[in-house]
């Protein structure tokens, strides 16, 4: 028995290795404490904690899409319920006068969510697939349909607040200003990945890859594949009711939006984006994501139509999300071969620059004849000023989308060859990942 | 005497309503289960089809009148539909179940922001064309609007035109045996991807139709598709993914359920008495005093959870996933 583990068992890595490891998490730390001192406005300080919420939120619904292959769309019903049972917590500590600090009431949601995961876990990992899909659907409107009908402990059209600083002090920190928080979600930001980055190391973590890929071949090696879809589903209950609490925790409140379809699907878009392949991608999702929601709204009034063809570009075109992108271009970096697929991204990148350009003007005029046609032609949007009443407009834009297309479906045809070549060229040298 | 009444003119209002319903109901389902069953992917965007078709259809009444719009709309909306399955989902196939799934996704979020930026978020003045806005006839002492009856005999029309089409022509024998062995039906030599447009765009218009007769009746909003889009897969899922019949049972099925639930009034406090005024401010007096008609549109989901309970495959289906 031992020689067999110690020949199947990898080797105990070097310390080399080791330290390689461990100083990615110690760097992620005094990254994590170190932000503040760089980027100290308020308004940096809120985009921070967003971000950490949304990171702890799309690791968590990875659990289910990446890791395990199940396609929820009604995920923020775990993130929703930890959120508001965080804040009767709060609530109920604060009227109490319970010796019980803030930074322990994440887990008060995630355990939140595990329970509910628990509870209708079991009728929701019964099928994969589709079917999952459609039944995690209807489980989220039923839940956000009750919501509304449970006013007493759901608030609610109008949501329940509570005031997070009137809880028992530790070290002195009322949990009142903005960097108070920013470490506090930073904290659990960063126990939170390590916990979930250790969960994909463990064996169920790699069951749970296992049922995605073949489930099948689960059952013949003496798994039930319900149970280990049923535990993945758990995990994530429990991670994304953290984020829950933390999301109450900042704002304060927990309203019926926490638990809606828009939540849901904001958590599965940034985590596809980012990309789910890779342990990282829904990091990197989560923090373009957020920062793209903020700062869209302010460049034009339509940013969500530019979010969702954003969206179905990135389904279509890189289903391995942005993280999926670059990593396809690691074994020509290594090999060396990467400056000969340069010359073709750069001249892609002008027609398509083009087209894009093209299709923001004739969006941005379209809108402005339907949505607020009275006002001043001369508009503005992503930094252009243009008029959408004079025909050049029109053309411009129509031109620009034409030749565009056509001049672009051209150069990346040529890339795709160029492609093909300088990855063949770095497999011959013995690069394949 | 009178209660008696007053019951039977509840239910059978209810079941005509509740059949009208589920009729509409069954014009989208029966699309997005063929379409399920030949490409093996679940149309998220498929309500929102429903939405193009009543969006098309106020448009182009309100230029030329609501007839020619009853058939102009649906095409409309079913070329659009064929459109996106050429260039979009046969280039994303590729990439997977989970991909096609995300791009419907993506596709209805698109389509709603657009339907918002052209029309706006408040409801449109879709209204009845003026001759059908008259009672067809009195129930004890309601009226029956015309136009209902007109909904529920184009649905039932169309329902017939389906069946014979698929039971009898040959593009329906080709579809029916594409449902249950595409590959087969491909290497007989059928130009299966041209099936699949065509199934694809069908099935759309079919969702645009029911969309044209259902937006005067109902509200012409651009959150149409968000409400009733989950109702549909409730359907689809209860019926038994892929399964036609199954599809039509539960339309009718949750039409019913539904129509009924909504005219109840019923609460537990009202079966019961009020609750104890020590309980009367905790999270229970919620659940004591909510009434039936209040819950009614939770009620595909309870359904759905139940089904998934007892029956996994749904009622009338065969497939596993």
């Amino acid at each position: 028995m031992t020689e067999l583990t110690s020949r199947v068992a990898p080797p105990y890595p070097p310390l080399s290795e080791r330290l390689k490891f461990y100083g990615i998490w110690v760097a992620a730390a005094l990254v994590l404490l170190a932000l503040p001192k760089v980027f100290s406005s308020g308004g940096a300080l809120t985009t921070f904690s967003l971000i950490g919420i949304s990171i702890i939120f799309s690791l968590s619904y990875n659990i289910l899409l990446g890791q395990t292959g199940l396609l929820s769309f009604g995920h923020a019903v775990y993130y929703g319920l930890g959120g508001f049972l965080a804040i009767h917590a709060i609530n109920i500590i604060g009227a109490n006068k319970l010796p019980i600090p803030l930074p322990v009431v994440p887990l008060i949601g995630g355990l939140t969510g595990l329970f509910f995961a628990a509870l209708l876990g079991w009728v929701s990992t019964k099928r994969s697939g589709t079917a999952f899909a459609m039944i995690s659907l209807g489980v989220a409107e039923l839940v956000a349909s009750s919501a509304l009908i449970l006013r007493t402990f759901f608030g609610g059209e109008a949501g329940i607040s509570a005031n997070r600083t009137k809880l028992m002090r530790l070290f002195d920190w009322s949990f009142g200003p903005q960097i108070q928080i920013y470490y506090l979600i930073a904290a659990w930001t960063l126990l939170a990945v390590i916990a979930m980055y250790a969960l994909t190391r463990t064996p169920l973590g790699r069951m749970c890859n296992a049922v995605r890929d073949n489930p099948e071949r689960v059952q013949f090696v003496g798994y039930d594949p319900h149970v280990v879809r049923y535990l993945a589903f758990c995990f994530a209950g429990f991670f994304a009711g953290i984020a829950g609490a933390l999301a109450a925790i900042n704002f304060e409140i927990a309203n019926a939006a926490y638990l809606g379809a828009v939540q849901s699907g904001t958590v599965l878009f940034s985590t596809y984006i980012g990309g789910v392949g890779y342990f990282i991608g829904p990091i990197v999702g989560a923090i373009f994501v957020t920062v793209l929601s903020l700062s869209l709204s302010d460049l034009t009034s339509v940013w969500q139509l530019y979010f969702g063809l954003f969206f179905i570009a990135v389904v279509t075109f890189a289903p391995g999300g942005i993280t999926g992108l670059l990593m396809m271009h690691w074994p020509l970096i290594k090999g060396g071969t990467f400056g000969r697929v340069l010359p073709s991204y750069l001249m892609g990148l002008i027609p398509t620059l083009a087209m894009l350009a093209g299709l923001v003007l004739a969006i941005e005029t379209v809108v402005h004849y339907t949505v607020n046609p009275g006002d001043d032609p001369n508009i503005k949007a992503f930094g252009m000023s243009f008029n959408v009443s004079s025909p050049t407009t029109w053309i411009v834009a129509f031109l620009l989308i034409v030749v565009g297309f056509v001049a672009a479906r051209k150069t990346w045809s040529r890339l795709a060859l160029a492609w093909d070549d300088a990855l063949k060229a770095a497999r011959e040298k013995g690069y394949h990942t | 005497m009178f209660w008696g009444r007053v019951v039977h003119e509840l239910i059978t209002i209810s079941t005509l309503n509740g059949i009208l319903f589920g009729m509409l109901l069954f014009l989208m389902a029966s699309g997005l289960t063929v379409i399920f069953s030949m490409l093996g992917v679940l149309n998220f965007a498929h309500a929102s089809f429903y939405m193009l078709g009543a969006f098309f259809g106020f448009q182009i009444s309100r230029w030329i009148g609501f007839w020619p719009a009853l058939f102009i709309a649906p095409v409309l909306a079913g070329a659009l539909g064929a459109a996106v399955e050429r260039f979009g989902l046969r280039r994303v196939h590729r990439n997977g179940h989970v991909a096609e799934l995300l791009f419907t996704f993506g596709l209805a979020f698109a389509i709603e922001e657009v339907v918002q930026i052209i029309w706006g978020k408040s409801p449109v003045d879709f209204r009845v064309p003026p001759s059908l806005d008259f009672p067809a006839f009195r129930i004890f002492s309601t009226n029956y609007p015309a136009y209902k009856m007109f909904m529920l005999v184009v649905s039932i029309a169309i329902f017939v035109g389906l069946l014979v089409v698929l039971k009898k022509s040959r593009i329906g024998l080709i579809v029916q045996a594409a449902l249950t062995h595409p590959h087969m039906v491909g290497h007989l030599g059928h130009n299966v991807e041209r099936i699949f447009m065509l199934v694809f765009g069908v099935g759309t218009a079919l969702a645009a139709v029911a969309g044209v007769i259902a937006g005067p009746a109902l509200v012409t909003q651009s959150n149409m598709a968000t409400l009733l889009g989950p109702i549909l897969f409730v359907v689809v899922v209860v019926g038994g993914l892929g399964s036609l019949p199954g599809a039509f049972v539960a339309s009718l099925l949750i039409g019913l359920i539904q129509t009924f639930a909504v005219s109840m009034n019923g609460s537990l406090a009202g079966a019961f008495g009020p609750l104890s005024p020590t309980y009367a401010h905790t999270w229970l007096a919620d659940i004591w005093g909510v009434t039936v008609a209040q819950v009614a549109p939770i009620m595909p989901y309870v359904l759905l959870v139940l089904i998934l309970i007892f029956r996994p495959m749904g009622l009338l289906g065969t497939r596993e996933t």
